[in-house]
């Protein structure tokens, strides 16, 4: 079942996932599903990796989790390091540099698109606008141009912002 | 076959405890996702300790987004770029053990997290650093091809594009490859 999700999912896997689990297989409720989304992102690591994990042990136990996993990983893990492997077999060919030149530039548009989109959910956040524009900024600032290391911001910056976040969410 | 195991860049087994160690805090950092991370993966495996160049680090990343499956996976063609197979153990093992144990531990407690004003607080907060992380992330993926202007108009369109359109990620990484490959991105 994960694997012919994963195997779908060219450039991210949630969106086949919904599709899949919810509407053709109905294996969860559509509220089910943002349930364990909601938890999958709000947890540290890959959300899709974290919705698996927690479907297959839901259903099945950890055997179920295991089989989500591999399901989910093992295939497209082949398919990459395939490519990977040619491309470092290749590289030297100019087409083969420049096409890797273009597709960058695309995954920094792809990138910087799901932050715009992310943008837009920012405004119902209880940190209200101007101090979310405010976190972000700072983030960029810290991690794109001085360069400082993830955990200083994290622990610095979102403890401040997360700490603000619980006071606005008790009034 | 040693060049299978420790890819083709002369690096021993030393660094394989590194790369699994900076791998695994970030994966308890990743709150945004894997590639909220992406920008210190750089920072460490690119600026600190060298391994690989920046243009071996922003094909890593395009080279799984052109591949079908989460895109986690750029993390392990990070690793095979450092240090082969074994790189891709080092790296992709770092980045699911911890953050796979915490959402076992977290589908245990179960729903009665994930209403609470903590985990309130933690995601609202979190988000707007997320949102910094994946700009930084945008920029950063810049870094070898800032020199052309081909490229660099590439990235808002293709940005646009997928704000605009409803498509799949994939046309725009093949259209991307085919500008690239007639030399429009040199």
């Amino acid at each position: 079942m994960f694997n012919r999700l994963a195997l779908q999912g060219f450039g991210g896997v949630l969106a086949v996932a919904q599709h899949e689990l919810v509407e053709r297989e109905r294996w969860l409720t559509p509220a089910q599903f943002l349930e364990l989304l909601s938890l999958g992102q709000a947890l540290p690591g890959p959300n899709i990796v974290n919705v698996a994990l927690m479907i297959g042990l839901r259903f099945h136990g950890a055997r179920g989790a295991a089989a989500a996993l591999a399901g989910l990983l093992l295939a497209p893990l082949l398919i990459v390091l395939l490519l990977a492997a040619l491309y470092e077999r290749t590289m030297a060919l100019p087409p083969v540099a420049g096409a890797l030149r273009g597709m960058g530039a695309v995954a920094a548009g792809l990138v910087i698109a799901t932050a715009l989109k992310l943008a837009g959910t920012l405004r119902s956040n209880p940190l209200g606008a101007r101090l979310c524009a405010l976190f972000a900024l700072l983030t960029l600032l810290a991690i794109g141009a001085l360069r400082w290391p993830l955990v200083a911001v994290v622990l610095g910056l979102g403890s401040v912002a997360v700490a603000v976040a619980w006071t606005r969410l008790g009034r | 076959m040693t060049a299978l195991l420790f890819g083709a860049h002369g690096l021993d087994s030393g660094v394989l405890p590194g790369l699994f160690l900076h791998f695994g805090m970030l994966s308890l950092l990743a709150v945004g996702g894997a590639i909220t991370t992406a920008p210190d993966m750089q920072r460490f495996v690119v600026g600190e300790q060298g391994w690989i160049s920046d243009a071996q680090f922003t094909s890593s990343i395009a080279i799984a987004q052109a591949a079908p499956g989460p895109n986690v996976l750029f993390v392990a063609v990070i690793g095979w770029n450092v240090a082969g197979l074994a790189g891709v153990a080092a790296t992709l093992g770092g980045s699911l053990l911890p953050s796979t144990a915490l959402a076992i531990a977290a589908a245990h407690l179960g729903s009665a997290l994930e209403n609470s004003r903590g985990v309130r607080a933690f995601s609202a907060g979190l988000a707007p650093l997320t949102l910094g992380l994946l700009l930084a992330a945008g920029w950063i993926l810049t870094d070898p091809v800032r020199d052309s202007l081909g490229a660099m108009l590439l990235v808002p369109f293709s940005a646009a594009v997928l704000l605009r359109w409803r498509i799949s990620p994939i046309w725009l990484v093949g259209a991307g490859a085919a500008v690239g490959a007639l030399g429009g991105a040199g």
